[in-house]
C-alpha cells in the first residue's frame, strides 16, 4: 500500500489537515461558518461566505447525491487505476460540493444519473494519506 | 456598477491581426518563436513598427516579461492576466483601459504555444499540497478532457441534450475548416463519425475534443484616433466584459449554467449597445463540442437547455443561419491549449472581408467569446467595423 501507490497523493497543509486527519480515522470532516451558518469545503480557515475567523470543524453523514460525472477512459500517466472509471461531483447532504470517485457500480453511463444517493466510503492509499470516495445507495 | 461604461464603446480599435508563419506541429519552433513571428505578422499587417509598442499583454506558460524580452521590447505597460484560455480577450479589455487611462497607446497582445510539440514550454507543476493535488487530482482526472465533461453530463440529465446534438458543432465546424487553408483538420466529418469515435472521457468522444496543436497569434489594439491613420481598415472594440468563479472545476458555482459566460456577456451587450440580430458571425472558444453551446445559451442566443436544438440540422455551418467558428474552431483549425487570441484573429479577418471561401458575406459586427480554465473564467468582445 504505501510503497506501491503510484497516484497523486495529498500533501496535507496547516489549513487542511484536519480534513485528513479525519479521513485516515474514516470519518468525513467539512466546516461550517458559525457567523453566517453556511457549511463550506475545501477547507480555509476563514468562511469563504463572509471571511468570519469562526468557523467549526463539524463531522458529517457523508450522505449526498451525486451532482454529476464523466466517465474517465485515459486514467493519467501513473495513475493507479485503468480508465474507465468514474469521477462525480458529490452533493453532500449539508449543501457542499466535492470531486471523487464512484465506486462500487460499473462505469457504464446506463447505471449511473444525476441527483442518484451516494454515501462515504473511504480508501486508504498510504499509511497516512486515506481518500474519501463514494458509492451509490441502495433505498 | 456606477460608472458608465458605454463610455468606452468605440475607443480603440485593433489595427494588426496576425497568426505565426505555421500552425500545427511544429517541432523545429519554440513557443517563444510562435510569439514572435505572430508579434511580426500582426505589426507588418497594421503597418507599424515594434518601436511604437509601448505595452505587451500575454499569458500562458511564458511570463509578461520573458515574452517582452526575447522580442525585444521594453514595454511601459505590462500585462499578464492569466485566466486560461481566454486571457488574451480579456487583454483586449484592459488594454483598452489602460489607453483610455493615457498609460500606453499602442498594445500588444501576444500569444505563442508549443502545445504539441512541447518546445521550451516551462514545465507544469501543481505542488503536492496545492488544492488541486489534494482535492482533484487523485481521483484520476485528466486535464480538461475530464473537467469539462460535469456540465455536459447535467446538461443532458436536465434538458435532454444528446451526444448527437454536441456532435452537430463538430461536424458544422469541420466545415467551415474545410474551407480554411490553414486549418489542420481539413476532411469531412459525419455526425456518426463523431459518434463512433473512441471515447476519451464519457460524454466526450475524441471528435468532441479540441485539437491540440503549436502555434502563434498575436493583435495590435490602439486608440480609435491613432487607428484612422494606420493601413488597414480599424475594427472597432464597441464591449467587453469578463468574470472568473473558481480555479478547480469542483468549485464551480453551478454545473447547470455557466454563471462566468453570462456575466461577461451581459458587460459587453451594454457597453456596446448591440442586439443579438445585429451580430453577423461568431467566434466561440470550443475546447468540447459543449462550449460554444453553453456560449449561446449565456450570451443569450437561445434560452437555457436550447442549444442542443440551435445546433441542430447544421446551423452554425457555412451556409446556415448562423455563422460559427468560421475559422474551423479549437476543434478542426488550431489549439494551442489557450485558443482564445484565434477567436480575436478571426473576428478580424471576417469584419475586414480577408477570409476567402468562408467569407461571411456583408460581415460588420462579431461578437468573440472564450472559456479560460475548466469553464472557470469567461470573457466576451463585441467587435464592428462601424463605431
Amino acid at each position: 500500500m504505501a510503497d506501491t501507490y503510484t497516484g497523486p497523493v495529498p500533501k496535507p497543509t496547516p489549513e487542511t489537515k484536519p480534513f485528513w486527519d479525519a479521513t485516515k480515522q474514516h470519518t468525513l470532516k467539512i466546516q461550517r461558518c458559525d457567523d453566517c451558518a453556511q457549511h463550506y469545503f475545501y477547507p480555509r480557515p476563514l468562511c469563504p461566505h463572509c471571511l468570519s475567523r469562526n468557523v467549526a470543524w463539524v463531522a458529517v453523514s457523508g450522505r449526498g447525491k451525486l451532482h454529476s460525472f464523466v466517465i474517465n477512459h485515459r486514467a493519467p500517466r501513473g495513475f493507479p487505476a485503468a480508465g474507465p472509471f468514474i469521477i462525480g461531483i458529490v452533493e453532500l447532504d449539508e449543501g457542499v460540493k466535492m470531486m471523487s470517485n464512484i465506486v462500487g457500480i460499473e462505469p457504464d453511463p446506463k447505471l449511473l444519473r444525476c441527483d442518484m444517493p451516494v454515501e462515504v466510503v473511504f480508501e486508504d492509499i498510504t499509511a497516512e494519506i486515506t481518500l474519501p470516495k463514494f458509492k451509490p445507495v441502495i433505498r | 456598477m456606477s460608472a458608465d461604461i458605454t463610455k468606452l464603446r468605440g475607443r480603440v480599435a485593433i489595427v494588426g491581426a496576425a497568426e505565426s508563419d505555421e500552425l500545427g506541429r511544429l517541432p523545429h519552433k519554440s513557443s517563444l518563436q510562435l510569439h514572435m513571428e505572430a508579434t511580426a505578422n500582426a505589426l507588418a499587417d497594421a503597418g507599424l513598427r515594434k518601436s511604437d509598442i509601448d505595452a505587451v499583454f500575454t499569458s500562458g506558460r511564458n511570463m509578461a516579461n520573458d515574452v517582452p524580452e526575447y522580442l525585444g521590447i521594453r514595454p511601459r505597460f505590462s500585462g499578464g492576466t492569466q485566466v486560461g484560455g481566454c486571457s488574451f480577450i480579456l487583454h483586449v479589455e484592459h488594454a483598452m483601459a489602460a489607453i483610455n487611462a493615457g498609460l500606453c497607446e499602442v498594445a500588444l497582445i501576444t500569444h505563442g504555444e508549443s502545445g504539441y510539440s512541447r518546445i521550451a514550454m516551462p514545465a507544469p507543476r501543481w505542488g503536492d499540497d496545492s488544492t488541486n493535488n489534494q482535492f482533484e487530482l487523485p481521483y484520476g482526472t485528466s486535464g480538461p478532457a475530464s473537467g469539462y465533461g460535469f456540465l455536459a453530463t447535467r446538461h443532458m440529465h436536465t434538458y435532454g441534450t444528446t451526444s448527437a446534438q454536441l456532435a452537430e458543432v463538430a461536424v458544422a465546424t469541420r466545415k467551415w475548416a474545410a474551407l480554411n487553408p490553414k486549418a489542420f483538420a481539413r476532411d469531412p466529418l459525419t455526425i456518426d463519425d463523431v459518434l463512433n469515435s473512441r471515447m476519451i472521457c464519457w460524454p466526450f468522444h475524441l471528435l468532441d475534443c479540441c485539437l491540440v496543436t503549436d502555434a502563434g497569434g498575436a493583435v495590435i489594439v490602439t486608440s480609435a484616433e491613432r487607428a484612422r491613420d494606420l493601413k488597414t481598415k480599424p475594427v472597432y472594440v464597441l464591449g467587453t466584459g469578463e468574470c472568473a468563479t473558481h480555479m478547480m472545476v469542483s468549485q464551480m458555482p453551478s454545473f447547470i449554467s455557466w454563471d462566468a459566460a453570462r456575466i461577461s456577456g451581459e458587460r459587453a451587450f451594454r457597453m456596446a449597445g448591440v442586439k443579438h440580430a445585429d451580430i453577423d458571425v461568431a467566434e466561440f472558444y470550443d475546447a468540447f463540442t459543449i462550449v460554444p453551446m453553453l456560449a449561446l445559451e449565456e450570451l443569450g442566443f437561445c434560452k437555457p437547455g436550447e442549444s442542443g436544438s440551435f445546433v441542430s440540422d447544421q446551423r452554425t455551418a457555412p451556409g446556415g443561419d448562423f455563422p460559427m467558428n468560421t475559422n474551423g474552431g479549437g476543434l478542426s483549425y488550431t489549439h494551442t491549449g489557450m485558443y482564445g487570441i484565434f477567436t480575436i484573429i478571426e473576428a478580424v479577418h471576417q469584419l475586414r472581408a480577408e477570409c476567402g471561401l468562408r467569407q461571411v458575406a456583408n460581415a460588420k459586427t462579431a461578437i468573440c467569446h472564450g472559456t479560460g480554465g475548466t469553464w472557470s473564467a469567461a470573457a466576451t468582445m463585441i467587435v464592428s467595423t462601424e463605431r
